[in-house]
């Protein structure tokens, strides 16, 4: 497709996009209800609500994935069928996925001009591309190396890759889907800067997220959504982030957790020097030494990918290590027999691991099944030396699906039957309504609404409270900042510094995030 | 969000399989009329040459005890995400073990034989899927793979055995020698008369037919009961939460495959000293093979696999009395059973999906 295939494009209104009545079901699900929203042309418009909220939806019915069921689209005042992507791309509309959709051992270039060639040969392309490459990296602070592979890339710098491959297409309004979840505040910033040198170039910009600072800090106007309806559409300057909260969930939540000060303890873990090797020769913990005590909260921050995946996996007795490691003073091993996530759990180490549906649930599983998972060997789980007591089990669910809340309250729904929230809140029943010596969770609000995030915390405290110990892994700063007592962060497999929470701010560890000391 | 919304369990293990079974039916009579037959005379033969008389059930039921037998192993296999395609093999090598425990231990009674051909037929298929189990377990050698090429050399081992082994001398045929009278099990015929029903003394099935009915309910208690079962689930389900849970995939690889093969075994007990009362080169007769089919149909189910297999036995006997009785040619019975394996097999979500939108359908209108 060439600069010519596109018509100019009528500039009778002022809104780049309008929704008109957009309605979309799956089958009894209704994710768009009645949806009208306009985005003005050069501003930048977040668009905010929960998972599960209807966002992904709409954005896919204006990229063209899904066909809406009722209502229209206007591109610059002009009614638009968009049946599928490449339309999108001829109306003008790029989007930048939030897992990238990049292919790994091409180099910069290649995915750049990839399903855009200029006719069969590749050079004219390639050298139209490093072109226009070397202007945008000029004007825009988008700098990326042409022929670098994009799988030797730092995630901040395959995202600025997916912009670059929107605007060859000439794209003059670009769709970010949750842009920063996988970046450090400081790549963050950076992608704020390239998305207002846009703005200031006359682009338009929707920008889907979950984070209300961001929102404050970087849009023109927000529109909220809440189960599948456009509850909101105000001017970013007139709306404060508990206003938003309490649009995107309905009523009023408390965004700060309350929390008493720590009474912490004796030392529950000790790990000196931790070593891991992945299958691949690459050292993914390069000699980790950390504590945690009774009754506190050590939070371990870090972006995603620097080795908190494989400290979790370590000390829930899912991988090999070297080094050393206590518990109340006992030698753990961490590696061989004794090693394993039977042992762990018969020590009172327990797990909320950071992907509830590929490691913490069995979805397939119903509630009460899934309640055994890890403690299928626990004596009031069993009958005899190979019969279940199932009954058991199922008494033990329904007593702790009331404890935490989880709706609906029935232990024979499968897994997959429940929304992420409560997905969760099953997972953190399973592991700390055991009262354990050391409780390891993982993104424990990933995915997970305001509502039941609320909830989670709040949990999460009182177990501390009990005197256990808790190591929180969280890629949400502001998580980390609200409930540990202590901070350690991670880069690259090492802990690059450690704070007392009450003495440190989100610019501080966020230097130390990137590596820098 | 999925358009493909979920169906009540009764409607997936009852309605799906029944809907593919009848269009696998009506295809078949399209290609019965064309061939110039008469699809109605075709299906009431089949019917009448399966179910007609207590000798037609009696081959039904003798081939349904097979077929529950391999079609159980499947499913266990299966329930771990293992696809064991060597049923066939595990059988071959069951039906030797079942031959050597007939042959070289006397017995005083069918009931001490029966307890020994159980145990010889199952260890012995037990430990030819421990092999490619073990393989995958340890080696991460593809367990469809290995199984395949073992029934290839079950067969030859077999060949081997019969041939320069079992074989009595001075015979040309490569089979063993004929069990002593003290091992034959007691036909349904005989059982049945014990309560004075009459039923035919023609067909093979015998008391395994029982034995394959127990072991579905075993199957059952194992799967959903037992905490072995409950890992063997876990570990199908999700590999990745089986570990979190500290369940060992290699352990649970290998207890699968071996449960497996165990099962697939236990088939010889019927064919070789039910019916055959020897053990013969092709004993299994392609059983192995249709137990995929029964545990496809049976959604891996101990009472799917059960309901599956008679239809499957339904389908041998009456495909055999219509290959006896009509100009239809023995290839198009083949056919029908592939059609049947076919629709309830491979194209299973052709029928799924449209029942699960109705439902869903039906759901939005109740609401």
């Amino acid at each position: 497709m060439t600069a010519t295939d596109i018509s100019p494009r009528a500039q009778t209104t002022d809104y780049a996009i309008e929704l008109r009545g957009i309605s979309k079901a799956f089958g009894p699900v209704q994710a768009n209800k009645d949806i009208s929203i306009q985005v003005r042309r050069g501003t930048i418009h977040g668009i905010v609500g929960e998972n599960g909220a209807g966002k992904s939806t709409l954005m896919s019915i204006l990229y063209g994935f899904y066909r809406a069921d009722a209502g229209e689209i206007l591109i610059n005042g002009q009614a638009t069928e968009i049946p599928d992507s490449q339309s999108a791309i001829r109306a003008g509309i790029g989007m930048v996925f939030q897992h990238f959709k990049l292919v790994e051992n091409f180099s910069v270039l290649e995915n750049v001009i990839l399903g855009a060639e200029a006719g069969g040969m590749l050079r004219p392309s390639l050298s139209r591309a490093r072109g226009l490459l070397k202007d945008l990296a000029r004007e825009f602070e988008l700098n990326v190396d042409p022929d670098a592979k994009v799988e030797d890339l730092s995630v901040g710098h395959q995202q600025r890759v997916e912009i670059l491959k929107a605007l060859y297409r000439e794209a003059d309004i670009l769709i970010l889907d949750e842009p920063t979840g996988v970046l450090t505040p400081s790549e963050a910033d950076h992608l704020f800067r390239i998305l207002r040198g846009l703005k200031d170039q006359g682009k338009t910009i929707i920008l889907i997220t979950h984070k209300l600072r961001e929102i404050m800090d970087v849009t023109d106007d927000v529109s909220v959504m809440r189960r599948g309806e456009m509850v909101a559409t105000r001017p970013t300057a007139q709306t404060s982030p508990t206003e938003l909260a309490e649009l995107m969930v309905g009523r009023k939540v408390l965004l700060r957790v309350e929390k008493p000060p720590a009474r912490p303890g004796k030392i529950v873990l000790q790990v000196d020097n931790l070593r891991v090797v992945d299958s691949q020769g690459v050292e993914r913990l390069r000699g980790i030494s950390l504590n945690v005590r009774a009754g506190e909260i050590l939070g371990i921050a870090g972006v995603a990918g620097n080795g908190q995946s494989e400290l979790l996996e370590v000390l829930a007795g899912l991988r090999d290590a070297e080094g050393q490691a206590q518990l109340r003073g006992e030698d753990l091993p961490l590696a061989g027999p004794g090693a394993g996530a039977i042992s762990r759990r018969r020590q009172g180490v327990a797990h909320v691991p950071e992907d509830r549906h590929r490691r913490g649930l069995v979805l397939r599983f119903m509630a009460w099944e899934n309640m055994a998972l890890g403690y299928h060997h626990d004596a009031a789980y069993n009958a005899g030396p190979l019969r279940m007591n199932n009954a058991a089990i199922m008494r033990d669910t329904e007593a702790k699906m009331q404890h935490f809340d989880v709706r609906p309250p029935d232990p024979l729904l499968q897994a997959e039957g429940f929304s992420g929230g409560n997905q969760q809140k099953l997972v953190l029943a399973r592991e700390m309504e055991r009262n354990p010596e050391i409780l390891l969770v993982g993104q424990p609000t990933r995915g997970v609404d305001i509502g039941a995030i609320e909830f989670i915390h709040q949990q999460l405290i009182r177990l501390r409270d009990q005197g256990s110990a808790i190591l929180l892994v969280s890629v949400e700063l502001d998580e980390i900042l609200a409930l540990s007592d202590r901070i350690a962060v991670m880069f690259d497999g090492r802990i690059m510094g450690e704070r007392q929470s009450d003495q440190t701010n989100a610019q501080e560890l966020g230097l130390l995030m990137a590596g820098m000391t | 969000m999925s358009a493909k919304g979920r169906i009540p369990d009764w409607a997936d293990v009852t309605l799906v399989p029944l809907v593919s079974v009848a269009l696998a039916f009506m295809i078949s009579a399209i290609l019965i009329w064309a061939i110039g037959e008469s699809p109605w005379e075709a299906v009431k033969l089949m019917v009448e040459g399966a179910f007609g008389s207590s000798y037609g059930w009696g081959y039904t039921l003798y081939y349904a005890t097979n077929f529950m037998f391999t079609g159980l192993a499947v499913s266990v296999a299966f329930q771990a995400r293992l696809f064991n395609i060597g049923g066939e093999g595990q059988a071959l090598v069951g039906g030797l073990g079942v031959a050597l425990v007939c042959l070289y231990i006397p017995w005083p009674h069918w009931t001490l034989a029966l307890v020994g051909a159980m145990l010889g037929g199952a260890v012995f298929g037990a430990l030819w899927a421990l092999i490619p189990g073990w393989l995958q377990a340890k080696r991460g050698s593809h367990i469809v793979i290995t199984t395949i090429m073992f029934n290839f050399i079950a067969a030859s081992l077999l060949g081997y055995m019969l041939v320069n082994v079992l074989r009595p001398q001075g015979t040309q045929d490569p089979s063993s020698p004929r069990f002593p009278p003290e091992t034959a099990l007691p036909s349904l015929h005989e059982i049945l008369a014990l309560v004075g029903i009459p039923f035919s003394r023609v067909p093979p099935v015998n008391i395994s037919l029982l034995i394959a009915v127990a072991m579905c309910f075993v199957v059952w208690y194992l799967l959903w009961r037992t905490r072995l079962g409950y890992q063997i689930r876990a570990f199908g389900e999700s590999e990745p939460a089986a570990e979190y849970a500290g369940i060992s995939p290699a352990r649970i690889t290998i207890y699968a495959m071996l449960i497996s093969g165990a099962l697939a075994g236990l088939m010889a007990v019927n064919s070789v000293l039910g019916e055959q009362q020897r053990l013969v080169l092709n004993a299994v007769e392609g059983a192995g093979f249709i137990g995929i089919a029964v545990a496809l149909m049976g959604r891996n189910h101990p009472f799917g696999v059960f309901l599956a297999a008679i239809l499957f036995g339904f389908l041998y006997q009456g495909g055999a009395e219509l290959a006896l009785w009509t100009g239809i040619p023995r290839e198009l019975i083949v056919v029908i059973q592939a059609l049947v394996i076919l629709f309830t097999g491979a194209l299973d979500n052709m029928v799924r999906i449209p029942i699960a939108r109705l439902f869903a359908q039906a759901r939005a209108r109740g609401r």
